[in-house]
């Protein structure tokens, strides 16, 4: 038995063999939103069954890259590949594996409720036309609320985040000058306030800047214990961002074969807005451990997704996905 | 060779052996860095070039970057990266010079020990640290104390330069604390190489001025500051290459918005701006390969000739100083 391991890690090393051998390593990169989730899980599925997955955290556009690349054995994005992507990446599968959901949080003096918004008013406060926060817009969706005359300091991310493709998604959904005027994307032109970089320089911002008001995943206003808005769903209820109402988002949707959709302004009538896939991406072809690990993510995975602060897959889109990863 | 000179050819022979081997290493070693120079300024052209052929020159003319919409101008980036650093500069070289002078001229041993260790101290401090200070200090403080009341006081707008200067946004992050905590970081450096060149000048010189009768200061004035000029502007062309490309602490407090203006340029200091380090630090890591990450590298190019464009003016200017006084 003993020599049996040695020959197997011989071969391993010495012609990167596919063999089923112990101690495989799968690499990742991408995405820096699910990389906790990942990283636990990585540790949480390896620890079992001597597999050390090794994933970096070095944003969506490099995952990409890495995986056009084949320098990595999955990459991972939070907003889905252009079709010019794909085409330096023939036969790249998009596997959703949780949701994440964008809060606008907010920081104004005096207020630590959690007021109302709807996407239009949130739009107009980006684009500059609601510029205090007592603005009769705000007031009047927010009665009881005392707002103070503070203007309103829009904060936006400086690099390039699946976190603002969600939030941009939303926002050129419901509002039309949102649309015209700046546009949806990773990287947009945002021509008011200030910028940061990453969700803890968006977040830093807004807490230190009084009347700001800035877009950062759920788990990092949580965790920063800031006050973010109650958002009018596309139903016309008034939805708080969490697990459940993230995971709600996601299941109303018609989603297409291949997953690449952004998943923003749900039709569910208990679905939070501002929510969006995050996506592992394979080769068709990949090792049979890396499937495996995938396999194993979409099965019990989720169910310690939300003890990480992850909203799990809805159930459907949970068995197609797991379909779609195949032999 | 039974030449009476033989064994002091022979003697001269060995020592022209050790002599070049000497300025031979001497040159490779410098042949090392001249070519580190060309392959960094290689590979960035190189790898820029599919963004110069597209773009042209409208990438150094147009002030607009727009990712999504496929522009890509730098001249905002530029703007904001020469107007921080000369910020920083003339804040800090004042207070660098004068606390190197009182260091390494005036100041009694018991003092001058223990500023230096905390100077070269403060010089050793990592700048997201810097960052972190500015974000949690430096800009509410600058916002309450400083913005918001010169915003709301009527007799500023009176001030013909201070009007232009004095104006912006007001948010906190601002080109005022980019340029302030850029001239906070370097102050600590400038002060650290101006006060070793100071204690270089032969102390000889100052007594030869002291004993043709000359004050303190005089002798620091006429004699001292002037054989030590040119190393005091490299010290300062350190300092301003250092601000120049300062990343991280900048992208902390500085905005990373490029003025909202026709011609995306202001004056304003409480406004929020942007510089090509700061730029490069946010976008690349996303940028997708082709046009974008060739325009990222571009500007990457772009910051590169222009400090080496603002080293070169700097030694000539120094050229053309020690000239005129002979």
């Amino acid at each position: 038995m003993r020599l049996f391991t040695f020959h197997a890690n011989t071969a391993t090393s010495a012609m990167g063999s596919l063999e089923p051998t112990l101690n495989v390593a799968i690499n990742g990169a991408g995405a820096t939103f699910p990389a906790p989730l990942y990283n636990a899980w990585a540790q949480d599925y390896g620890q079992k069954r001597q597999v050390s997955i090794n994933y970096q955290a070095i944003g969506s556009g490099g995952g990409i890259k890495a995986i056009s690349a084949r320098s990595v054995d999955f990459g991972a994005t939070d907003s889905p590949m252009t079709d010019a992507e794909l085409a330096q990446a023939p036969g790249v599968l998009h596997i959703p594996t949780c949701v994440g959901c964008v809060v606008a949080a907010y920081n104004i003096p005096g207020v630590q409720a959690s007021i109302k918004l709807t996407g239009a008013v949130l739009a107009d406060m980006f684009t500059g036309k609601v510029g205090t926060w007592n603005h009769p817009s705000i007031v009047a969706l927010n009665p009881g609320i005392k707002l103070p005359a503070v203007r309103v300091v829009p904060v936006s991310r400086a690099d390039s985040s699946g976190t603002t493709a969600i939030f941009t998604s939303y926002l050129a959904r419901v509002s039309a000058s949102f649309k015209t005027e700046i546009g949806e994307g990773k990287s947009v032109n945002v021509k008011v306030g200030v910028k940061g970089k990453g969700n803890d320089g968006v977040a830093a911002l807004v807490r230190q800047t009084p009347g700001a008001v800035g877009y950062v995943e759920l788990a990092y206003a949580e965790k920063n214990n800031m006050p973010f808005a109650t958002i009018q769903n596309a139903k016309g209820n008034w939805v708080v961002a969490s697990i459940k109402s993230a995971t709600e988002s996601a299941t109303a949707k018609d989603l297409p074969g291949d997953f690449r959709a952004m998943i923003t302004n749900t039709q569910d009538k208990e679905g939070y807005p501002i929510a969006g896939f995050t996506w592992l991406l394979i080769y068709p072809n990949a090792k049979r451990e890396v499937k495996d690990f995938i396999r194993w993510c979409l099965t019990d995975g989720q169910k310690s997704a939300a003890k990480y602060d992850y909203a799990p897959l809805p159930e459907s889109v949970r068995r197609r996905a797991f379909a779609a990863i195949g032999k | 060779m039974n030449l009476p000179g033989g064994t002091i050819h022979g003697a001269g022979d060995r020592y022209n052996w050790r002599d070049s081997a000497y300025v031979s290493a001497i040159t490779i070693a410098s042949m090392v860095l001249m070519a580190l120079v060309l392959a960094i300024g290689s590979a960035l052209l190189w790898q820029s070039l599919p963004a110069i052929r597209t773009l042209g020159l409208g990438f150094i003319t147009s002030h607009e970057w727009d990712d999504a919409a496929g522009k890509y101008g730098s001249a905002a980036f530029l703007s904001g990266t020469l107007y921080s650093s000369l910020l920083a500069i003339l804040v800090s070289v004042p207070i660098s010079i004068c606390s190197a002078i009182f260091l390494a001229e005036i100041a009694p041993k018991w003092i001058r020990l223990p500023v230096t260790f905390i100077i070269e101290l403060l010089a050793a401090i990592p700048s997201v640290v810097y960052g972190l200070w500015g974000i949690f200090v430096l800009i509410p403080l600058l916002r309450d104390k400083v913005m918001t009341p010169a915003l709301a006081s009527p007799s500023i707008t009176k001030i013909p330069i201070v009007k232009s200067l004095f104006t912006g946004a007001g948010y906190g992050p601002s080109m005022l604390a980019a340029g302030l905590l850029l001239a906070i970081m370097i102050t600590p450096f400038i002060t650290a190489i101006c006060r070793d060149i100071l204690n270089a000048i032969p102390s000889m010189q100052r007594d030869a001025a002291a004993g043709m009768g000359c004050t303190q200061s005089e002798t620091i004035l006429k004699v001292v500051l002037p054989s030590a000029a040119p190393g005091l502007i490299g010290a300062v062309m350190l300092g301003f290459g250092r601000a120049f490309g300062e990343t991280m602490a900048v992208t902390m407090v500085i905005g990373n918005m490029t003025p909202n203006t026709p011609d995306g340029k202001s004056l304003g200091l409480f406004d929020p701006g942007y510089t090509i380090a700061s730029a490069m630090a946010n976008k690349f890591t996303e940028a997708t390969p082709g046009i974008a990450t060739a325009a990222l590298i571009e500007l990457g190019l772009v910051l590169f000739v222009t400090s080496m464009l603002i080293n070169f003016a700097a030694r000539s200017l120094v050229k053309v100083a020690m000239r005129r006084l002979g």
